[in-house]
């Protein structure tokens, strides 16, 4: 696997609740949004999607339903919950300080 | 928080496993058809689009592994724990079974006691609504807690305003007729509402109905369950069946369901109602029942007693002449079927609790030594990237195991030892305790055990991390030696042995003064030779003997075979023997001494023959023993020491005249006094008593005894063959030596269990607590082989190490007799109500049970001092 979207630590979990804020998503929906939206410069490995998203679920920032697609096959579907929408909130400041921390940095070099 | 939220959802997890994986397999699936969707759309052939898709999702079993990880409660690391515990106690079998075998003796004690405990004072008795039950007595000169007279009870039934229902018991002795012959069966007398009083029903047939406690009195007869089924193989057919019992023809109308019982008359195999016409159940001074009532709903115990107690004032006024002086009691009925055992119960309870702290402190020792052993590998383990955590949670599944196994045999061992015990009792004893038959592992049992076992769990998993590198790993990894951490587990290992020797001391203290008290029992002055008697008892039927001469003459022929008996020297007959007990008593005003009204003197009656006081080897003190002639021409009566003292004070009574109360019946003059003979129980205090010429009140109902010059008990078969050729209607029974009645005798019998059970567990206290103190000096020495190497070295005798070590020994020593002495002073209460004629705190027991302590520790002590003496200086530095 190529290095150059290795994301940063912490950052899968905000990037999958950000993708399922508009609608509920199932696994692969959310790794197509998330390459689709970054233009495809971040492509979620599944070996860390499917881990995070159980995460997820024990921690109850999402909840998990079974549904069926447009193309009429059976796919777990992942909505955010209440509680999961404070942590976005939270985890978004979080990086949002990071980030502006990190531009700091790199201004001053 | 979330950690909260999360352990439900774990746990559901763990139950739903399967479906968990299905559904990740489904979604994964589902993946990667998508994906081979997309690959297809963008032009790729279909076999290559689907090994992209493949590729691109990685390795899929890896990936359910790492979901299955966030998920799970490690399953598979537990199991790895479990099995490297059964590991490790496998590699130190020793120290497994050592571990769990104390265990199991501290817990198996503890829990049997705990299980008894529990079927006599904590579960209810099986009546309806136990707690409103009560135990009714009157109190009058020869006790506080005595039986009620039947006209007083007629009294208290009608007039309290306390009860819903007030009704009698009364063991009794039934001659059976049958085709075999007549025998003696144990019974009871009961007013016709007991068994609704009690809330039981009959099994089969009915209860007594109101008109058996008068005009039918006596007719009807309640079997038991199990006198119906020995002597009437369970037939259905038994009811309106006749029954022969003292010569009276009886209807069966009932039989008692299995399960129910009585304590304080068992065993009864006949039940019939108390008979209203009897000569005792017209005299207000005939003290012969025992009273059972059900409280009114809300009435308490002390209001009851404050009811009694204003009717006792009221008969008192009505009746001076009987009634003076009595009061009344009351108490829980609990109180007076466990009442006997119970401060027994409870000590052993304590006692076992005691050995189960040392069991346990014992245990926690040798985990500490063993945990020093392990330093290194705990410290590689941390070395090795092992968390903190899961270290932690290697003693505790260690902790697990080994309680787990401890308990499990625990409760094992217990409930043997429940179902054991109680068949070591004598039947009859057994039969008036039928709580401890009725013992097991009840839910209160398996709570108990539950809550030790998590206790012990607890304590074995922490005391190892005391002294574990869980953090300082390096220093863990070199030799931890020297570290002030030894002298920390030293000082806690020491602590712990003091803890344990204190307690053996106080166990060891218990049993001392338990077998001084027995030994006591045992040896208390009874005023007969014990040795070389042998006795039986006998009763003709009324109907039969039924005058006085008829008895007489029965006298004289038993006296005349059983004299010439092989080997016996002499032959008497007594109404009632030595220990049988106090009653009955006699009603006595002493002729010249000034009459109040209500004034009647008690004391206890026996007719004997004239040999009698030569046969048991009781002294004369003054005075004559009865003739053949006396109470044929004249009456007399011969008082012993405790008559003499409490009714004549300074006067010599000899010559004096008695007259029963009631003003029938001859005077009687005294012509001697004999020295106290022990008529009641070994343990109650000899009560006032007078003897009577057999011939002056005869009947067909006594004792015989005889002495003998060999084997007593051998004799005893011929005894009841003598009886059974002279008339084989005469019943037979309480066939004994007089050495094994009174070893059976129930204070003996209760004081000697409790001797042998405390001894037991104080000698297994003693043995762990040497144990452990041995475990602690060996392991100082072991730890300080490098400092007595350099002291030697430098000059040091061997014998002053090895008294560098017995020093620290007997400090050791020292506190913890010092800790158990005091601590035995302090909890002596609790041992009063067991000890006859010993003080708790006896100081010859207590100095005697120390110097056994202290030697014992001692020669536990001097092993490891030796080998510290014979100590290498060279190859100790060498090691280094």
């Amino acid at each position: 696997m190529a290095k150059k979207n290795d994301l940063l630590p912490g950052t899968l979990d905000l990037l999958i609740l950000t993708t399922l804020k508009r609608a509920p998503l199932h696994g692969y929906g959310i790794a197509l949004a998330i390459k689709r939206l970054s233009d495809e410069v971040l492509t979620v490995e599944e070996g860390s999607l499917y881990p995070a998203l159980q995460r997820l679920l024990l921690q109850g920032w999402v909840k998990a339903e079974w549904k069926m697609t447009e193309t009429n096959r059976r796919a777990r579907f992942y909505t955010l919950t209440a509680a999961g929408r404070k942590q976005l909130g939270v985890e978004l400041s979080e990086f949002q300080q990071m980030i502006a921390a990190i531009g700091r940095v790199l201004q001053d070099a | 928080m979330t950690s909260m939220l999360r352990f439900p959802r774990k746990v559901r997890l763990l139950f739903g496993r399967e479906k968990f994986r299905d559904e990740l397999n489904e979604e994964m699936a589902f993946h990667r058809a998508e994906a081979e969707k997309e690959f297809v759309e963008g032009g790729m052939s279909v076999e290559a689009a689907h090994y992209a898709a493949q590729r691109r999702f990685g390795n899929a079993t890896r990936l359910k592994e790492q979901s299955d990880e966030i998920v799970g409660f490690r399953v598979e690391t537990v199991v790895q724990d479990l099995r490297f515990a059964m590991r490790q106690m496998r590699r130190s079998p020793g120290f497994t079974l050592t571990a769990i075998l104390i265990l199991v003796l501290g817990m198996g004690a503890n829990l049997a006691i705990f299980a008894f405990v529990d079927a006599a004072l904590v579960k209810p008795l099986s009546y309806r609504d136990p707690a409103r039950l009560v135990g009714l007595f009157e109190s009058i000169a020869a006790g506080p807690k005595y039986c009620i007279s039947y006209l007083d009870y007629l009294d208290w039934k009608q007039l309290n305003k306390s009860f819903d229902s007030v009704d009698m018991y009364t063991g009794w002795n039934f001659m059976l007729r049958s085709p075999q012959g007549t025998e003696l069966t144990s019974g009871a007398h009961v007013s016709s509402g007991f068994f609704h009083t009690l809330g039981i029903v009959p099994m089969l047939g009915r209860d007594f109905r109101a008109e058996e406690d008068g005009r039918d009195a006596g007719r009807a007869v309640i079997l038991s369950y199990a006198s119906w089924q020995k002597r009437f193989g369970g037939r259905k057919d038994i009811l309106g069946k006749t029954v022969t019992l003292d010569g009276v023809a009886k209807t069966i109308v009932g039989v008692m369901p299995r399960e129910f019982h009585f304590a304080p008359v068992e065993p009864v195999q006949f039940w019939d109602t108390i008979d209203p016409a009897s000569s005792c159940s017209k005299r207000r001074i005939c003290h012969n029942l025992f009273g059972v009532a059900r409280l009114k709903d809300g009435v308490t115990v002390p209001a009851a007693l404050d009811d009694v107690t204003r009717l006792a004032r009221q008969l008192e006024k009505q009746y001076p002449d009987s009634n003076q002086g009595q009061g009344a009691a009351v108490f829980p009925m609990t109180e007076v079927i466990v009442g006997d055992v119970a401060p027994i119960l409870k000590t052993l309870l304590v006692g076992t609790a005691l050995l189960l702290l040392i069991a346990g402190v014992n245990v926690a020792n040798l985990l500490l030594v063993r945990s020093e052993s392990r330093r290194r590998e705990i410290a590689l383990r941390g070395a090795l990237g092992a968390s903190a955590t899961r270290i932690v949670r290697q003693f505790v599944t260690e902790g697990a195991v080994l309680v787990g196994a401890g308990s499990l045999l625990g409760v094992a061992i217990a409930s043997l030892a429940v179902r054991i015990l109680p068949r070591l009792m004598p039947a009859d004893m057994l039969a008036g305790m039928p709580f401890l038959s009725e013992a097991g592992l009840s839910a209160h049992v398996a709570f108990y055990a539950a809550a030790v076992a998590l206790f012990a769990w607890m304590l074995f998993a922490v005391v190892p991390l005391v002294r574990l590198p869980l953090r300082d790993v390096r220093g863990g990894l070199t030799d931890g030696g020297r570290t002030a951490a030894g002298v920390t587990w030293r000082r806690l290992g020491s602590s712990l042995v003091v803890l344990e020797l204190a307690t053996a001391m106080l166990l060891l203290a218990g049993a001392g003064l338990l077998t001084r008290s027995l030994y006591q029992l045992l040896h208390v002055e009874t005023g007969i030779r014990a040795d070389h008697l042998a006795m039986i008892s006998v009763a003709g039927s009324p109907s039969t003997y039924d005058t006085d001469e008829k008895s007489i003459a029965l006298e004289k022929e038993v006296l005349h075979r059983m004299e010439s008996l092989p080997g016996v020297r002499s032959a008497a007959i007594a109404t009632y023997l030595p220990l049988t007990g106090n009653g009955p008593f006699s009603d006595f005003i002493v002729e010249g001494q000034p009459v109040q009204p209500g004034d009647h003197d008690e004391a206890t009656r026996r007719e004997i023959t004239p040999t009698y006081f030569a046969t048991v080897g009781a002294r004369m003190i003054r005075g004559r023993t009865f003739t053949e002639d006396d109470g044929l021409k004249m009456h007399v009566a011969i008082v012993n020491q405790a008559m003499a003292q409490k009714f004549f004070g300074g006067e010599d009574p000899i010559g004096r005249r008695i007259r029963y109360t009631g003003g029938t019946g001859p005077t009687l003059e005294i012509v001697g006094i004999v020295r106290d003979i022990k008529e009641g129980p070994l343990n109650d205090a000899t009560r006032p008593a007078f003897y009577i010429p057999f011939a002056q009140d005869p009947g067909p109902f006594f004792s015989v005894v005889l002495r003998s010059s060999q084997d007593d008990a051998s004799l005893l078969p011929m005894m009841a063959r003598v009886m059974h050729e002279m008339d084989s209607h005469i019943a037979v029974f309480s066939q004994s030596t007089m050495e094994t009645s009174i070893q059976q005798s129930q204070p003996a019998y209760l004081h000697r269990s409790a001797a042998w059970l405390a001894g037991g567990f104080a000698g297994m206290a003693l043995l762990l607590g040497v144990i452990g103190l041995y475990g602690v000096i060996a392991y100082s020495v072991s730890q300080r082989t490098r400092e007595i190497g350099v002291r030697m070295a430098l000059g040091a005798q061997r014998s002053s190490v090895s008294g560098m070590v017995l020093r620290e020994a007997m400090k050791l020593i020292g506190i913890g007799i010092g800790a158990g002495v005091a601590g035995s002073l302090a909890t002596a209460g609790l041992l009063r109500p067991l000890l006859f004629r010993v003080p708790p705190w006896d100081g010859a027991t207590l100095a005697g049970v120390a110097l056994i302590l202290g030697i014992a520790a001692m020669a536990a002590s001097y092993l490891p001092a030796h080998r510290a003496a014979s100590v290498n200086p060279v190859e100790a530095l060498r090691a280094e």
